[in-house]
């Protein structure tokens, strides 16, 4: 497994970015981490849906993400919220998003990011499409999915590992391991000794890295995105992370989980370790820290107004989305439902 | 003008797409080296190439989900599943992404595909060979569902599908690929989606149906003009978005209407048709409408076909109580 930077910080290789760039994916992490804190409480209060929470796999997200051009697609799901952010993808449409609001699936005209995949393992076929497609016309963007180690066992991770390597295309895979598929372990979501490996089926290059190391992420994303431009191909790589919260907030973990496992995967924390690093060498202090929450809390806070002073759907929105011009039924449908609501009956 | 059979004309309508739109692409099982199971991409691959006419492995959700990504991605790909039966294992990538990608980003990324799926029985097949379950496709939202009966319309509306901004399931019929042929004009044309054609004009019924049927409807309507009915024969060609008007109009001016598919009973696109005529035009009625349909069982084997399928007997019986009625 490859590991740059230890859970105590050490450096045991060369570091893949210089200290200004590690600074500020130290600050993404930091936002990130607040958003999703964020997002948490919002739910508890009633004012998001279900959320699905991604504390823990802050290094496997900033770390891949950061490897990206910012053109770049991705394809990821619904626990991925921080590498599409650091993909461009505004934070305000992914509360809304998270609010039930379709309007929140749709980034600006820049932003090379789709709505997060619901379905667990549909949406890595999706990846190798935008890739192929980018080649055909002569463009050098790539594509990066990312998925969990349950979506491992979906038919659809076959097929897209399979059309990847059979058409070489410039799709890097990126599995975050983080132990469990809701109450599933990892240990009994597949045979197989590691996913990396599973690679080897697909005539690709299959790496495992440690999820929780920002260097080590970075640099084998930045390996394999860089493969991927030149043309030579897919790749798979497995990050080695752990869910520290719920599956979702609807979930208990109590019911089958140990306690000591998630204190045991808190001392591998992957901001911790940046911050030990940093603080070595003279670019980390308590009072910089509270600066920097402090601006990820604003950041976020801006974010959630906007989401929530988005206006409620009106009909139109339910009805207008289906296709480019809504043939007769549904402007019949339409109809329908604004006259119910004329009446007070809808 | 030539004379093509559907084959011919859907051939036809591929080749002038990809010769005029750098970005059609032509994928599926089989689709390039041999021209396809039932030669409708056949000259393709060796006219186009193997970067646009593109064999792919066998994984129907693999073909419509890579499909999906290289349509967000801005190319055009018509993707052909081998058969309906098979197309189940990629109902999850049209039902839960194709279909909804529009949707789900407010128009941000689309799906302008194609998703041909050869349907129906009658070839004596092998079992999966020969399902007509084009009631699936039309009950999920967001695609357009196409069903052609005869050469001109299949090539005016692959085309039309082809250009469309939104994923179309385009069904052909397997039994008159080879079965009907008329003048076929040579020019790219369009015959529009979501609309159904009068093929004959009549007074005393309206038989209704799509796709592979319609010949038999065609042969029960010249039976039924030799014993002095007169019936007026509609082909749907597009079942989503459905042309209603053409429908009605139709049975307020006959006051009678059958109902012919070779689909299962229960639940068929009938159903729907008839809905329609019930919510729209019930007082116009003059009788019951009657349904000639496939039954709810599994589509039988070779020996067997005769039993399920509509043929032109049970198709007259229909118009006979649609007029006693
Ligand atoms: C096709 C499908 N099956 C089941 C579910 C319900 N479900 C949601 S998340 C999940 C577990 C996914 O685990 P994993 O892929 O490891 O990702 P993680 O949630 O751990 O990030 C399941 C079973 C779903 N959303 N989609």
């Amino acid at each position: 497994m490859r590991q740059l930077l230890t859970p105590s910080g050490d450096l045991v290789g060369e570091a893949p970015f210089g200290l200004d760039l590690c600074v500020r994916l130290y600050r993404a992490m930091v936002v990130a981490r607040s958003y999703d804190r964020k997002c948490v409480a919002l739910q508890k209060q009633g004012r998001l849906a279900t959320y699905a929470p991604f504390e823990g796999q802050e290094a496997a997200q900033i770390g891949s993400a950061a490897a990206l051009e910012p053109d770049d697609w991705m394809v990821a799901t619904y626990r991925d919220a921080a590498a599409m952010w650091a993909q461009g993808y505004p934070m305000e449409l992914l509360v809304a998003g998270r609010t039930g609001d379709e309007r929140g699936g749709s980034p600006p005209d820049h932003v090379n990011v789709l709505p997060p995949s619901i379905t667990v393992g549909g949406h890595m076929v999706h990846a190798v499409g935008l890739a192929w497609a980018e080649r055909l016309q002569g463009s050098s963007r790539i594509a990066i999915t990312y998925f969990g180690d349950g979506a491992t066992s979906e038919g659809d991770f076959h097929e897209a590992l399979n059309f990847a390597g059979v058409y070489g295309v410039g799709c890097v895979f990126f599995c975050q391991n983080n132990g469990w598929a809701i109450s599933m372990p990892r240990s009994a979501q597949t045979a197989s000794e590691t996913i990396a490996q599973k690679a080897i089926a697909y005539g690709m290059p299959g790496v495992q890295v440690d999820g929780n190391d920002l260097f080590a992420v970075y640099e084998v994303t930045r390996q394999a995105v860089e493969r991927a431009r030149a043309g030579e191909g897919p790749t798979l790589i497995e990050a080695v992370t752990y869910r520290l919260g719920p599956h979702t907030t609807s979930d208990d973990p109590g019911r089958y989980r140990d306690a000591g496992e998630v204190e045991e995967w808190r001392r591998r924390d992957p901001l911790e370790r940046v911050r030990i690093f940093l603080s070595e060498r003279g670019r980390w202090d308590p009072e910089w820290q509270a600066e920097v929450e402090e601006k990820a809390a604003r950041e976020v806070e801006r974010a959630v107004e906007l989401a929530e002073s988005l206006p409620p759907p009106a009909p139109g929105d339910v009805f207008g989305g289906m296709f480019e011009s809504p043939p007769r039924h549904l402007r019949e449908q339409q109809a329908t439902l604004e006259l119910y609501r004329a009446a007070g009956e809808g | 003008m030539p004379i093509l059979n559907l084959a011919q004309a859907l051939n036809q309508a591929l080749f002038q797409a990809l010769e005029k739109w750098d970005d059609v692409m032509v994928l599926g099982e089989d689709v390039g080296r041999t021209g396809g199971v039932f030669r409708v991409t056949d000259g393709l691959w060796e006219r186009f190439g193997p970067e646009r006419v593109v064999d792919t492995p066998v994984a129907e959700s693999g073909i419509v989900g890579v499909g999906l990504g290289l349509a967000v991605g801005g190319m055009r790909p018509v993707v052909e599943l081998q058969f309906m039966g098979f197309s189940y294992p990629a109902l999850d990538q049209i039902i839960n992404h194709v279909s909804r990608i529009r949707n789900r980003s407010r128009h941000r990324f689309t799906a302008p595909m194609v998703i041909r799926i050869p349907y129906g029985g009658g070839i004596g097949a092998a079992e999966h060979h020969s399902e007509s379950m084009e009631a699936i496709y039309g009950h999920i939202p967001g695609l357009k569902v196409v069903v052609p009966s005869r050469p001109a319309d299949a090539k005016g509306l692959l085309l039309a599908a082809i250009q469309d901004p939104d994923p179309v399931v385009f069904c052909e019929p397997i039994r008159l690929y080879r079965a009907v042929r008329e003048e076929v004009a040579e020019e790219v044309y369009v015959t529009p989606l979501g609309e159904a054609a009068v093929e004959r004009e009549g007074d005393d019924v309206t038989v209704v149906s799509w796709g592979a049927m319609m010949r038999e409807c065609r042969e029960a309507a010249d039976a039924a003009a030799e014993a002095g009915i007169s019936v007026e024969l509609v082909d749907l060609r597009t079942l989503v978005p459905l042309d209603v008007d053409t429908v009605t109009e139709s049975v307020r001016k006959t006051g009678r209407a059958v109902i012919v598919h070779e689909a299962p009973r229960t639940g068929g696109f009938g159903a729907e048709v008839m809905a329609q005529i019930f919510e729209r035009c019930l007082y116009d009625l003059e009788g019951p409408v009657v349904r000639v349909t496939g039954w709810d069982t599994v589509f039988p084997l070779k020996r067997g076909e005769h039993l399920y399928l509509p043929d032109v007997g049970r198709v007259l019986s229909g118009i006979r109580r649609a007029l006693e009625g």
